[in-house]
């Protein structure tokens, strides 16, 4: 496990909030689900080139996967990779059913404004992530399917969706190796088909740490990810070769 | 898959396509654009059987407004598509209804093939290769109805990929397989409201989703038919 020894910083997310940030390549964002039951909504861009995203299909596909865990790369749409899953005591992330809206919060849990109820209004996922957009001059065209990391949902045989609660337990963690310089944005708000009947999302602890050199190979197991690597390397290679 | 879950989303049209207003044959590996009014009927046909047709769908007259993959899965809390089955857009409005498919299932997961994506599957070789993202961006360059809607790779987002059989596993595994389509299978959408219609007909080699030999598809456009009840 990933032994982060000198934090470079620390971030505090309380449940439902949002957040955005740069990851630079050879650093390691540890997210860690305070109290258990936490969902992380999460979207990846190149910060040099922000037309650059997170890619759904191309992460399931090129691995064969359904679920993201361990061992796994979230790729970009460029054929390259944003980060790879260096450790994780979870076991399943979810990347498919996208984000919570004002609509289905309001639907499921009522209305809970800034006026009376201050900063445990209720927020959700659609706007926590626009917030964070905008203020890197992206907007709704670039939502795209995210990652909503603590988050299980399986498929049966026809398709057919169910919600694992109690996926993620208090102190679990996950690690995102970084391997472009990444501009993160991340909402904590529920997760849309969490059953839960009250508003009561999970806080996400952040922190980054220098990767260490044991953890880099991780992900190298699946040769669609030692090409994506390349590919990757290739963009950076003209910096002088500085990893 | 079995039979039996075949059968029940099996349901056929009884749309005439002597009175339709569109009836266009898209070769294979080409992009196709359209624009489909709101109350018109829009047919996909499978003409030779196994072709993957990625498609796009954008609101015509407000273009931030598009099909939205997460938005189609969650609020119906299913991955495959089929009759019944509502394509919505990232504002949560329904943008199309499919009212009939002899297929059975469709994909919202497999996204589009790219050249980037192409040297990651399968060989860095592969760069060269003609493939969907290019269809989209080639439209998006050329069509009127995209250039209008002043869209470009940004506006590109999950796609379905209709006649397309990508299972899931209960344990969380993912493959492209084979075997659902076959020649002359159909699947036919209502638009809930005006829509540009982006297809990439897909030119992949390098995977069954085409049966390794990319074919031709037919796509026809109804007015408002009268008798729209399928029970």
């Amino acid at each position: 496990m990933n032994q982060p020894d000198a934090p470079l910083w620390e971030q505090h997310i309380p449940g439902g909030c949002h957040w955005s940030g740069i990851l630079r390549r050879g650093t390691t964002l540890r997210m860690t689900d305070v109290n258990g039951g936490a969902n992380a909504s999460v979207l990846f861009f190149n910060q040099e080139e922000k037309l650059e995203r997170y890619n759904m299909a191309d992460t399931l596909k090129s691995q064969h996967t359904f679920r993201l865990t361990k061992g796994h790369a979230c790729h970009s749409d460029m054929g390259r990779i944003f980060c790879c899953i260096t450790a994780d005591s979870v076991g399943w992330h979810d990347t498919v059913c996208g984000l919570s809206d004002a609509e289905l919060i309001r639907r499921k849990y009522g209305t809970a404004r800034y006026q009376e109820h201050r900063n445990q209004m209720f927020r959700n996922g659609l706007d926590g992530m626009l917030i964070e957009l905008g203020k890197w001059g992206l907007g709704m065209r670039d939502v795209v399917s995210n990652i909503n990391f603590f988050s299980k949902v399986t498929a049966n045989s026809a398709g057919e969706l169910t919600f694992h609660s109690g996926n993620s337990k208090a102190g679990d963690h996950v690690d995102l190796s970084f391997e472009m310089d990444t501009l993160v944005v991340l909402s904590a708000a529920p997760h849309p088909l969490d059953p839960s009947t009250t508003y009561q999302p999970g806080a996400v602890n952040l922190t980054a740490f220098a990767t260490p050199s044991s953890v880099i190979a991780e992900c190298a197991h699946i040769s669609e990810n030692q090409r994506a690597r390349q590919n990757t390397e290739c963009l950076y290679a003209c910096h002088g070769g500085a990893a | 898959m079995n039979a039996n879950s075949k059968n029940k989303n099996f349901v056929e049209s009884r749309l005439d396509p002597d009175a339709a207003v569109v009836d266009e044959i898209c070769p294979a590996g080409e992009p196709w654009v359209k624009i489909v009014r709101e109350g018109q009927v829009f047919r996909i046909v499978d003409l030779e059987g196994n072709q993957a047709v990625d498609t796009l769908f954008y609101n015509a007259s407000h273009a931030v407004e598009r099909y939205s993959a997460t938005d189609t899965v969650r609020r119906q809390k299913k991955l495959y598509l089929t009759t019944g089955s509502k394509l919505y857009s990232n504002y949560g409005n329904v943008m199309l209804t499919i009212i009939a498919d002899t297929c059975g299932r469709h994909d919202t997961l497999g996204g589009a093939c790219a050249a980037e994506s192409n040297t990651v599957r399968y060989a860095l070789e592969k760069f060269p290769m003609h493939s969907c993202r290019d269809n989209f961006l080639h439209a998006l360059a050329h069509e009127p109805e995209c250039q209008q809607l002043g869209i470009g790779k940004r506006d590109i987002p999950s796609n379905i990929n209709f006649f397309m059989n990508v299972p899931v596993t209960e344990e969380g595994g993912l493959e492209f397989v084979d075997g659902v389509s076959a020649p002359g299978k159909y699947v036919e959408m209502k638009a809930e409201m005006d829509v540009v219609v982006l297809i990439s007909n897909c030119p992949q080699l390098n995977n069954p989703c085409n049966a390794y030999n990319p074919t031709p598809i037919r796509l026809l456009v109804w007015d408002d038919p009268n008798d729209m009840s399928f029970s």
